[in-house]
């Protein structure tokens, strides 16, 4: 049971912090970042590049990852996003540039970084193991840690802030927000650059753990969509749940369920299903949006 | 004046090197071979290891003259197609080549691919190479598959009999990715191990092909505590986070797989915990890979930037194909020719050391000759390079 406990909570830290570029950028913008799990996988290649290739400390390679995909976000938003949200009222334009922007970083990743997966040496060496309770890596316990931080640090910038209470305004309403005098446009890009600046900053923690391939980003954005629905769309604290909650549904099912085959995501799907029927909005989210 | 002369000079220039290029381009007829398969998603590397290991060698093949077939030497032009690993992607993918004209292609890498396309090489008079293990594809009335490795059911039962020799390996644990290609693989192995007198501790554990983290995946797998632990039908993505996991969890058996790995990705994945992980492997260590194997090998590195040791297996279909059309000259449009010629045909393995020989098999197999006869080069993966364990032959 501990180690179950063990892995539930480094599951669902790491899960989280996926979750929450995503639900900011919905928040803030109503778009479904359906690159965000590219976004996550560029992250990693730059911290493999520069920490595992080029021998810089690993510290400086995950805030050039940060840097990276914060500017590469912010370009995004500016010349892509915002045209396309300006000049059409439906929402289904902003999802097909969404998924165009996945399939084309797909590509630069096949051409830039190749097909193979690619993998970092550890940060930290051993093993933490408790009389055969609980075996986790130190280094596990060192990226779970450092999500952990990183969230608090992100609810913190976001509630304590003038860039925080910005965005909160926007994702609120974001007619007000701009009758208040908030630059809709200026914190539009900063959010979507913090986002993809959060997808950049896990991929570059967790190369370090799973390495990092090609065939990452389509998977990493489907389960950051589904903590997404579990928490509630566009709701920090609900998607930081949402992680949470499917890390340790997958722990528990995984240890529990092994001995009838591969169902834990099966029931995992089934109880979202349910679940999105009787409460459509999520956990945390509101029934009017 | 002068600029004017400057300009036609330039024109003059141009046209002739154009003209030039253009004749150099067409000095040899053009054969096509086909790829389809999967190079893009999570199993990319399967297939791009497939492409540019025909690409490289065509390269080589362009670059010093042709291949000589009969009495025309032709240039050797890849045609090639993404199938994303879907089958109605792959059936897409050999209508195109029947479109074209090809009558020979490698692929695709998966089960269901290779299922998928059997009636549109077999209406459209198309020999196709997959990477998949089915044996109905290979067995009678099926006639247009060649099975371009070994498969499962040839290297597993050669590894645990090694193994059980050598090791003393006596309980065994499978665990395969929740697809088609790992379970049939895993199913294979579970069979062929308890054909061998192997206890079979645990094999109902499977992961989602996606799965990142091994540690919840592996933990009730390490409660069995097998001599061996065998990662069925594994893709070279996931085989480091799979051994990282096993060991650091504190298993202290042995690994294997029956699929072939990349000794870069492994030593980057799991480092020093892959010593002694034993996987399929062609002959790229360097008691067996042949000087022509050495240049393919710096070739395809020039080209690419990164050689990948999965093209170990990967280098003999093209060659295989043009080999037996060279015995054959009709068969360049006649399958039926290159069928007949399957039965007879032998040539020496140029990539390997010894007398080894290029020849179909698969009678024990299949009843019929549908497999390309590369050796069953069995790995251990030893600080960052593959090491031969024990060389076989599949009949």
């Amino acid at each position: 049971m501990e180690q179950i406990l063990a892995n539930g909570v480094y599951l669902g830290s790491q899960y989280a912090m996926i979750a929450l570029g995503l639900t900011l950028i919905f928040a803030l913008m109503n778009v479904l970042n359906f690159a965000h799990g590219q976004m996550y996988v560029i992250g990693g290649f730059v911290t493999y590049t520069i920490y595992g290739q080029w021998g810089v400390p690993f510290v400086l390679a995950l805030v050039m990852s940060c840097v990276t995909l914060a500017i590469l976000g912010a370009l995004i938003e500016k010349f892509l996003f915002a045209p396309v949200i300006k000049g059409s009222a439906r929402e289904e334009s902003t999802m097909l540039l969404a998924a165009g922007i996945a399939f084309f970083l797909d590509a630069v990743i096949l051409l830039v970084f190749g097909e193979k997966q690619r993998g970092v040496p550890k940060i930290v060496d051993g093993v933490f193991n408790w009389d055969f309770r609980i075996i986790m890596p130190y280094d596990r316990i060192l990226i779970c840690m450092l999500a952990i931080l990183s969230i608090v640090a992100f609810i913190g910038l976001m509630q304590y802030t003038k860039t925080g209470r910005a965005l909160r305004a926007l994702a609120q309403d974001r007619t007000a927000a701009q009758l208040m005098g908030v630059n809709v446009d200026r914190y539009s890009m900063i959010g979507f650059a913090l986002g993809a600046m959060l997808a950049g900053l896990v991929g570059g923690l967790l190369v370090t753990i799973t390495g990092v391939n090609l065939g990452m980003g389509g998977p990493t954005s489907i389960k950051a969509f589904m903590m997404v629905m579990i928490g509630g769309a566009g709701v920090i604290s609900g998607a930081i749940w949402g992680g949470i909650i499917l890390g340790f549904m997958e722990a528990i099912g995984l240890a529990l369920l092994y001995q009838y085959g591969d169902i834990t995501y099966l029931l995992i799907f089934v109880s979202l299903m349910i679940f999105l029927a009787i409460r459509p909005q999520g956990l945390m989210g509101k029934p009017w949006g | 004046m002068q600029r004017r002369s400057l300009m036609k000079a330039a024109l003059t220039a141009a046209t002739l090197t154009a003209f030039g290029a253009t004749a150099a381009f067409a000095e040899n007829p053009v054969l096509k071979i086909g790829f389809v398969g999967v190079t893009s998603g999570p199993a990319a590397a399967w297939g791009i290891s497939n492409q540019r290991s025909m690409e490289a060698r065509a390269a080589w093949i362009n670059e010093t003259g042709g291949y000589t077939i009969g009495d025309t030497t032709y240039d050797i032009e890849i045609v090639s197609f993404d199938d994303q690993k879907d089958p109605k992607r792959a059936i897409a993918g050999m209508e195109k080549m029947a479109q074209e004209g090809i009558h020979y292609v490698v692929g695709p890498n998966v089960d269901d691919g290779a299922a998928a396309v059997r009636p549109v090489a077999e209406s459209n008079g198309i020999m196709y190479f997959p990477y998949a293990f089915p044996k109905e594809l290979y067995q009678a009335p099926a006639s247009n598959a060649v099975l371009g490795m070994v498969a499962n059911y040839q290297s597993g039962p050669a590894i645990y009999k090694y193994l059980m020799e050598n090791e003393g390996v006596k309980t065994v644990a499978f665990i395969a990715a929740n697809e088609s290609d790992p379970l049939s693989q895993r199913d294979g192995g579970v069979e062929a191990a308890e054909a061998l007198g192997l206890e079979v501790v645990s094999a109902s554990v499977t992961y989602q092909v996606d799965t990142t983290d091994f540690t919840p995946v592996l933990t009730p797998v390490m409660r069995a505590q097998p001599d061996l632990l065998v990662l069925s039908g594994v893709s070279p993505a996931n085989a480091p986070q799979l051994i990282r996991s096993a060991r650091e969890l504190g298993f202290q058996g042995l690994i294997s797989t029956e699929t072939a790995q990349d000794a870069g990705v492994l030593a980057e994945g799991a480092g020093d915990l892959a010593n002694g992980f034993i996987s399929v492997g062609g002959a790229s260590t360097p008691e067996l890979a042949s000087p022509m194997m050495n240049e393919f090998v710096q070739r395809y590195t020039d080209m690419f930037g990164e050689y990948n040791d999965e093209s170990n297996t990967k280098v003999y279909a093209l060659e295989y194909i043009l080999e037996t059309l060279k015995a054959d000259p009709s068969a360049i449009t006649d399958v039926d020719a290159f069928q007949a010629t399957m039965d007879t045909f032998e040539a020496p393995n140029p990539y390997m050391n010894g007398d080894a020989k290029l020849r179909y098999v698969g009678m024990s197999s299949f009843g019929q000759r549908r497999q390309v006869a590369v050796p069953l080069v069995v790995n251990v993966y030893q600080d960052g390079a593959f090491e031969t364990l024990f060389v076989a032959e599949v009949d």
